[in-house]
């Protein structure tokens, strides 16, 4: 470890020269928080707020850890970068995969069938050849061919910190074994993978993995290693060396969009074998935060305290800039580097930046090349035109900067519990009492309020951009808005009161007891910021007479109102996983209900209809039948009024003019591969706006001596007199 | 010496189970062990079957406090609380619950929180010592009346409006330090510039006033008034005599906050990005990590206990009149 008082003083001597060699350097930064030079070269600077927990593909599932895992993992397939609507194309898979059906009899047919008849999907992918894993030295080999650092003593880790003082590090193509390893991974219990319970649902054999694997794990240490080669899984077979099969249960076309999660991303055995020596986990080095990949990127520092790094794989099959994209990507130059070989960056720096204030000004500096944009900075940021366009201020265009914006893939809704006996059931008085509530609880207001306008209101619970949302006319909220003038308006507050009156709640009072009507809203209180949001809310009952009761709590007590159905009314979310309308229908899918199924369905809503027409919808293809179907069962949804729909947030995010290529996409993950920085217009940007201003300083100091004078003449005096 | 401190070691060992304790009945609390392999898991898509998966696997599985399922010491051993806390006592923090070695990540970010702490500590105390110095020789003059009312003005001021007030001036205005980040080795010189500024300004107004009161104290004493009377300058008679007698209380109030440097600061850690340790204290709160709050809160006792420890030998140390017995 570190001798300290040497440290010290030899960082304060080195900083010192620093500090003069700088000062010496007209050109130089003192507020830089890299080395002089890297800024000038082709390096990508970010930041991220959140440690990530985990950079295992196996168990990787928010966003924060996607920013590094979808660059140094490659599934087979992904979103085009340009596209929209959102498409998968190939990207470690040769092209897209062969799909077959199996109905009962098991006759296999390559024509599409009605989901009734499909026993068992056959998905077969051929791998790209030639692909090869990032330098690693679970893949070192010596002169004999033996791996390097399989097998390692108890003495061998004692240099070891990370993985960079190896020495050595080898590489491999990329083999079909390796996409049939990490589906027997996701099933592994010692994994942990949150799709675990979904995919047992459909790969075929998957649950007698699991249990095979749990009965081994029984008489082995949780940290040896099992080789799952020797393991069978009867859904996921190699077929030669390039082809593998997946067979899932029935039809599951939403299937595919997994393929473009890390999930499905290869893992080489030999990864698992060296990670699981002896000694590995208590240095920290582990597969769940080393990861080995065939992406563009691998991890060269691995510090989520401080800086995570990625550097350009020298292993790296080369990948084009997509060629095609709408007209409006060639009006913004997004086509400029079509067919250029990607990744554009050698590096890409993402330091820790957990507080806002500092990271918005790293980025003004010019530290940071894209950031999102912050409550408190909004306004310094972003102005609406007449029209309610978003743009940029004056000071944020004259340096250069642009803004993007894009509806996210995601849903914010405040939710009534069906089970609760007021608000919820199918009772014509509580669905109009929902109706009612569903006018007077203003998200328009809301949005402009709390999100700065940030967001789209809700119609439904598809968002825009998804198949099956609608637009215009035929797609608002019949039940809440009215269309004028070409444009949705909210219903008036006396058609909530005239709903009142038709629930047997007329001016907020319980027509059979004679009681005022009070509802709860469960909260989770992270703060006081969220006193303005509520008291929001309860006027927004208030307008119609009903008293809305605050139950604040922690986040953990408030999970659990959700999962026992105990709560009334409460506020969620969410993320889509893939962009179909199966991700966001299945909210309000009866068998997923938290409360007796401890599915994904918070508000408990159970409708025969809703749940025959989702069943048939989640099987379908995109096309006029099934937006018929969704459309009823939208309908039956904004009918029933299980949900205030909310609203759809929209992603703003800011870039300097150095960087490149930026096109909103809230599905793909694996997006710093297009990105192309000019260094060179970087560093004098930088440069001109942080030119050190010292005059203050020379102020100060003489300020300073002028006030020790008097101090000085006084303590002479004193000195001079006589003891009293 | 030694049978006293053997006696005080032994004293710690129920304090330190006391907080162990403690920290783990309000721990549980606020979070079931359910809670906890949810906050790990995460929320989306996972099952009740998961979740007892993530339990048996960190040993979450067993009963917190007392195991009905069990007989004699077996109701005691087969808990949570056992099972944690007994690894705890040999200074093995074991993993986290994201699966992290503790007493790996702890030996790296001490270094960070110490890297901060200990020039602000000794370049605060110089500073403090001379500024209360300073005052207590123009005392009852112009000069200390300004100085305690901008010392009252100094420790009414937030720790947070001085970091946020720093980066400001001398980050984004001044341009002169990066506003936040670290680097290791002598790279971390600049990134340490501001936070310790900041740490010394923000304990100007406590120190300088604290250290006053001591030396005021010390001049009223007889022998300042002997050493005045054998005719020694003003000058000679605090920096030789009254500083030096001073030092007792200075000294060992410095010794009882050497252990705990290495803990860092929850607050500068966090706005400066230093990964230290008082940001990983914070994080392991935010995370619901039982594992890292419980290391960390049991180190930071044992800690604080070995402070205390150090203040008495120190007593001993440069006070004759004090044994230890």
């Amino acid at each position: 470890m570190y001798n300290i008082p040497k440290f010290l003083s030899k960082a304060a001597l080195v900083g010192l020269v620093q500090l003069c060699c700088a000062a010496g350097d007209a050109q130089a930064s003192w507020n830089n928080p890299y080395p002089q030079s890297d800024h000038a070269s082709n390096v990508f600077f970010s930041s991220f707020r959140e440690r990530p927990k985990h950079l295992d593909p196996a168990r990787s599932y928010s966003s924060d850890e996607y920013v590094f895992v979808a660059q140094i993992y490659e599934p087979p397939l992904q979103y085009h970068y340009l596209e929209r609507p959102y498409m998968l194309v190939p990207l470690v898979s040769d092209g897209m995969p062969s799909i077959r059906y199996v109905d009962a009899a098991g006759q296999e047919t390559l024509h599409d069938l009605p989901s009734g008849q499909v026993a068992y999907t056959v998905y077969e992918f051929r791998v790209k050849q030639g692909v090869r894993y990032q330098p690693h030295p679970a893949l070192a080999t010596r002169d004999d061919g033996r791996y390097r650092f399989h097998d390692l003593g108890p003495g061998d880790l004692g240099d070891i910190h990370s993985l960079a003082d190896f020495g050595f590090n080898g590489t491999r193509e990329l083999t079909a074994e390796d996409f049939v390893y990490q589906i027997k991974r996701i099933a592994d219990p010692r994994r942990h993978s949150p799709i675990s319970g979904l995919m047992a649902q459909y790969i075929v054999g998957f649950d007698e993995l699991r249990s095979s694997l749990e009965r081994t794990l029984e008489d082995t240490s949780s940290d040896s290693f099992v080789d799952l080669r020797d393991y069978t899984l009867t859904g996921a077979e190699v077929l030669d060396r390039h082809t593998y099969r997946i067979r899932i249960q029935g039809k599951y076309p939403q299937f595919l969009f997994w393929q473009a999660m890390p999930f499905f991303a290869p893992m080489p055995w030999e990864a698992e074998k060296f990670y699981s020596q002896p000694g590995m986990a208590a240095r920290n080095i582990t597969l769940d935060w080393y990861p080995v990949g065939t992406g563009p990127f691998y991890l060269a520092e691995n510090n989520p305290n401080l800086r995570m790094v990625m550097r350009r794989n020298p292993y790296f099959r080369g990948e084009a800039f997509p060629a095609d994209g709408s007209p409006d990507d060639i009006g913004l130059g997004l086509l400029a580097d079509a067919g250029r070989i990607m990744p554009f960056v050698d590096r890409a720096v993402y330091s820790l930046e957990k507080e806002s204030i500092p990271r918005w000004n790293k980025f003004l500096q010019g530290y940071f090349d894209d950031s999102g944009i912050g409550s408190d900075s909004f306004d310094q940021a972003v102005t609406f035109t007449g029209q309610g366009e978003a743009v940029l201020t004056e000071n944020m265009s004259e340096r250069g900067m642009s803004l993007s914006t894009s509806v996210e893939t995601s849903t914010y809704y405040m939710g009534f519990n069906m089970l609760d006996d007021v608000i919820g059931g199918d009772g014509d008085s509580a669905r109009k009492l929902r109706r009612a509530i569903s006018i007077a609880v203003d998200f328009e207001e809301f949005i402009s309020i709390f999100a700065n306008g940030r967001g789209v209101a809700a119609q439904g619970p598809v968002p825009p951009g998804i198949f099956g949302a609608r637009s215009g006319e035929a797609g608002i909220n019949p039940y809440v808005y009215d269309w004028v003038d070409g444009r949705p308006v909210r219903k008036s507050l006396e058609d909530a009161l005239g709903l009142m009156i038709e629930a047997g709640y007329a001016g907020g009072i319980d027509q059979s007891s004679g009681e005022s009507l009070s509802l709860h809203f469960e909260a989770v209180s992270r703060g006081p910021d969220d006193k303005a949001r509520l008291n929001w809310m309860r006027k927004q009952f208030k307008k119609l007479g009903i008293q809305l009761i605050v139950r604040s709590t922690d986040y953990n007590r408030f999970r659990e109102k959700m999962l026992k159905g105990t709560g009334e009314i409460f506020f969620w979310g969410w993320n889509a996983d893939y962009p179909d309308p199966e991700n966001f229908l299945f909210l309000l899918y009866g068998p997923n209900a938290k409360a007796k199924h401890n599915g994904e369905n918070a508000s408990n809503y159970q409708n025969p209809q809703f749940d025959r027409l989702f069943m048939e919808v989640k099987n379908m293809d995109n096309g006029p039948q099934r937006q018929a179907l969704i459309d009823e069962m939208v309908d039956v949804a904004r009918r029933d009024a299980p949900w205030i729909w909310g609203f759809h947030p929209k992603k703003f995010s800011l870039h300097h003019g150095w960087v490149h290529n930026i096109k909103p996409n809230t599905m793909a993950n694996n997006t710093l591969k297009y990105i192309r920085i000019d260094p060179q217009l970087r560093e004098a940007s930088t440069a001109a706006w942080n030119q050190p201003v010292l005059w203050p300083v020379w102020i100060a100091a003489g300020l300073l001596g002028l006030s020790l004078i008097p101090a000085v003449v006084s303590y002479r005096r004193r000195e001079r007199v006589t003891a009293r | 010496m030694s049978a006293y401190l053997i006696r005080r070691i032994l004293y710690a060992i129920p304090i330190l189970i006391g907080v162990n304790l403690l920290t783990f009945v309000l721990f549980f609390v606020v979070n079931s062990p359910d809670d906890i392999a949810r906050s790990q898991l995460g929320d989306r898509r996972v099952t009740e079957e998961a979740i007892q998966t993530w339990k048996k696997s960190h040993g979450y599985h067993k009963p917190v406090v007392l195991n009905d399922n069990e007989e004699g010491f077996g109701k005691i051993t087969q808990t949570i609380f056992f099972e944690k806390s007994i690894r705890l006592f040999l200074f093995d923090f074991g993993q986290s619950d994201s699966g992290r070695d503790i007493g790996h990540d702890i030996s790296q970010r001490m270094w960070p929180s110490l890297a901060i702490a200990l020039p602000t500590l000794l370049l605060g105390v110089l500073l403090n010592i001379t500024f209360a110095l300073l005052i207590a020789f123009f005392r009852a003059t112009y000069i200390d009346f300004w100085g305690v009312i901008i010392c009252v003005i100094l420790l009414s001021v937030s720790t947070l409006f001085y970091i946020i007030g720093g980066q400001f001036l001398f980050s984004k205005l001044l341009h002169l330090v990066p506003i936040s980040g670290y680097d290791t080795g002598i790279d971390a010189f600049k990134f340490l510039i501001l936070p310790v500024i900041i740490g010394i300004i923000g304990g100007i107004g406590t120190g300088t006033r604290w250290y006053r009161t001591i030396f005021l104290e010390e001049i009223e004493k007889d022998y300042v008034r002997t050493a005045r009377a054998k005719g020694l300058r003003e000058g000679r008679v605090l920096f030789r005599h009254v500083l030096r007698n001073a030092l007792i209380p200075i000294l060992t109030g410095i010794v009882v906050l050497l252990p705990l440097l290495f803990m860092g600061s929850l607050i500068t850690e966090s706005f400066f990005g230093i990964p230290g340790l008082g940001s990983y204290t914070i994080e392991g709160i935010q995370r619901q990590d039982f594992a890292i709050v419980r290391a960390m809160v049991f180190l930071g006792s044992v800690l604080y206990i070995v402070g205390l420890l150090l203040t008495d030998i120190s007593y001993a140390l440069v006070d004759p009149r004090v044994s230890l017995r």
